[in-house]
């Protein structure tokens, strides 16, 4: 009973919502376009923070990377993020000792080359794992040559387990030749990170060197490349053993003990070595700058299809008024105040920002979740997207403002009726 | 009950209309007769607080509205007077049922659904309370107008050629409803017309 007489009820609200039903063509247009333009800048907004909370997590506690002379933000993609080739490679020897500058406090080794079915391989030591500070889901971190630890994604796409073996192949993109020779054997997978270690795959720099150098007699060179290692891990107290061709690595990524001190550093080796540094929070700020420019191109067009929203809420209103002209001085003839009718339009064009709104904020997320799916392999995305963004408020606040501005303009028109007149004219 | 003395109206200097006294008691009928031009609508206009004389006075329940301010004469208006108009016009988006209830809504009264339902039965469209407006004939309309003025149980009904657009059939039905109805709630009942059809069901005529 109680529910019956509320839905009988007549209010403002059901008025609104009456004429908005009476037609649906142009109320779907309006809402459409307003959905369509928040969307667009919703999905904008969360890719951005997705993308802006991927690079600052992945960078943190990484000052510099030292690697071959060329463009150093690809030094720094391909270094910190995996997601370009490197710009070349370069002589360990020269990288250790550079590293042995007192302002250094950690020095990690990285060599890439190969993948495992478009995931990577990369050679590095034990301190990149600590340095992400991973934990192991099973198994342990690898011990020697052409041993491997898998990152959470890379193992559960390519359903590797402890005990596995498998062939890489030479590339990034899983269509370079294989290296039948040597085999990888996965010791340990990792536990979901939230950084770029899920989707690598990580083994000594030994297994790199082997699986590159099998046509010459690959146990020695592994070796030696060992020696080398133990001269970087152990500060170096002795040097060049043997004269042996010189091993090579892709980069170095350094921590300083002073990041203020460490520049000075950084250029001093452009200046005077044939290796070239990239500081990370540089590159990235550059980056943005240039995708910054994209994003702001999208968000114009996506404000300027909300503005067309309100002026096809405008146009209907201000159309739909001169149709309703006799209605409205009908109302106003039993006893409705005109600001009452002023707010009864107004309430339809808030009606149709508040549906738009919400749609275009679903439509976002599906929009991110779609994405998501589709490049898992090189992002992995998190979803927080139930709560509602700050900025996401401010364009709530935008789209109502909107809606009442094109809302209010016709409504105005209210005022301006003669009821006798309009009454007698039929 | 609502009388007249004096009433003018002026549109422009050379456009003045002067009404004839008249007086019509509750339950009581009556029909103004005029061709176009005479100032019928205008009259009704008057009636209704619509338009603001140029001189003389009204009153309705024995209050003269005439110097009712613009605010004061939409309330009393609300609450007194039922205007029925040559064509139906209603909410078009909104049912009968919710057309019937916006006069309780518009003029802060509580929404009688029962009441609307009642007068649905009687005049005959309780099948159609549903429905939109423009799904119904015209007589129809007319009778779902018919009990729109009788929403909020007026004193005055006023009916502005509430004929005119329909057959002989409908046309003495739909009369005979009104005089009906407006008996039923206690109300006056003026008829502003020329449909000739009306004359010999009025027994108080006054020609303009």
């Amino acid at each position: 009973m109680q529910t019956n007489v509320c839905l009988n009820d007549m209010n403002l609200i059901k008025i609104s919502w009456s004429n908005l039903k009476d037609k649906p063509l142009t109320s779907f247009l309006s809402i459409s376009l307003m959905a369509l333009g928040i969307g667009i800048i919703s999905l904008l907004l969360l890719v951005s923070k997705q993308l802006d909370e991927k690079f600052t997590r992945n960078v943190k506690g990484i000052d510099m990377v030292i690697g071959a002379k060329g463009s150093p933000l690809q030094l720094i993609l391909a270094s910190i993020y995996q997601i370009d080739a490197p710009t070349g490679n370069i002589p360990l020897e020269e990288a250790t000792k550079l590293t042995r500058s007192p302002l250094v406090k950690t020095a990690i080794p990285l060599s890439m080359g190969d993948n495992y079915q478009g995931y990577r391989v990369i050679g590095t030591n034990e301190k990149y794992l600590q340095h992400f500070e991973v934990e192991y889901a099973e198994g342990k971190v690898f011990s020697k040559a052409m041993e491997v630890v898998a990152g959470a994604k890379a193992a559960q796409n390519l359903e590797l387990k402890v005990g596995d073996s498998f062939v890489s192949q030479h590339g990034y993109d899983g269509e370079g030749h294989k290296h039948d020779e040597q085999k990888f054997k996965v010791t340990g997978i990792l536990k979901t990170n939230n950084s770029v270690v899920d989707q690598l795959i990580l083994t000594p720099l030994e297994s790199v060197w082997a699986v590159h150098e099998h046509h010459e007699e690959g146990e020695q060179h592994a070796d030696s490349g060992a020696n080398a290692l133990k001269l970087l891990e152990e500060d170096g107290s002795h040097k060049e053993e043997h004269e042996e061709e010189p091993k090579e690595i892709t980069s170095m990524l350094i921590k300083f003990r002073n990041p203020a001190l460490g520049m000075m550093m950084a250029r001093n080796i452009n200046q005077n070595t044939t290796l070239q540094t990239a500081t990370p929070a540089i590159e990235i700020n550059r980056l943005f700058a240039l995708l910054g420019v994209g994003l702001d191109t999208l968000k114009w067009i996506a404000l300027v299809i909300i503005i067309v929203s309100g002026l096809s809420v405008f146009v209907s209103l201000y159309n739909s008024l001169k149709e309703r002209k006799y209605e409205m001085a009908l109302m106003l003839s039993m006893g409705a105040t005109r600001i009452r009718l002023f707010l009864l339009l107004l309430l339809e064009g808030l009606m149709i920002s508040i549906i738009g709104y919400a749609a275009g904020v679903l439509l976002s997320r599906l929009g991110l979740w779609v994405m998501a799916e589709n490049v898992e392999k090189n992002f992995h995305y998190d979803f927080n997207v139930l709560s509602l963004l700050p900025e996401e408020m401010y364009l709530m606040l935008g789209a109502l403002v909107i809606g009442l501005l094109a809302a209010a303009l016709p409504s105005l028109g209210i005022y301006r009726i003669n009821i006798s007149r309009t009454l007698a004219d039929e | 009950m609502i009388s007249t003395e004096n009433l003018t109206f002026q549109y422009s200097p050379s456009k003045k209309f002067q009404f004839p006294d008249f007086a019509c008691a509750d339950r009581e009928t009556m029909l103004i007769l005029g061709k176009s031009g005479k100032g019928k609508t205008t009259l009704l206009h008057l009636m209704a607080l619509l338009l603001h004389p140029t001189g003389g006075k009204i009153q309705i329940n024995n209050k003269e509205i005439s110097e009712l301010s613009v605010g004061d004469a939409a309330r009393f208006r609300a609450q007194n007077v039922g205007i029925i108009y040559q064509k139906a016009h209603f909410v078009h988006s909104l049912s009968v049922m919710d057309n019937l209830l916006l006069v309780n809504y518009l003029s802060g009264q509580k929404q009688a659904v029962e009441k609307a339902r009642h007068f649905a039965e009687s005049l005959g469209f309780a099948d159609h309370l549903k429905k939109k407006t423009t799904q119904l004939s015209q007589g129809e309309q007319q009778r779902v107008s018919i009990a729109r003025a009788l929403m909020n149980n007026p004193s005055v009904i006023l009916a502005d050629e509430p004929t005119s657009n329909l057959d002989d059939d409908n046309c003495l039905k739909v009369v005979d409803l009104l005089k009906n109805q407006t008996n039923e709630i206690g109300a006056s009942l003026v008829v502003v017309t020329h449909d000739q059809r009306l004359k010999d069901v009025f027994e108080k005529q006054i020609q303009l």
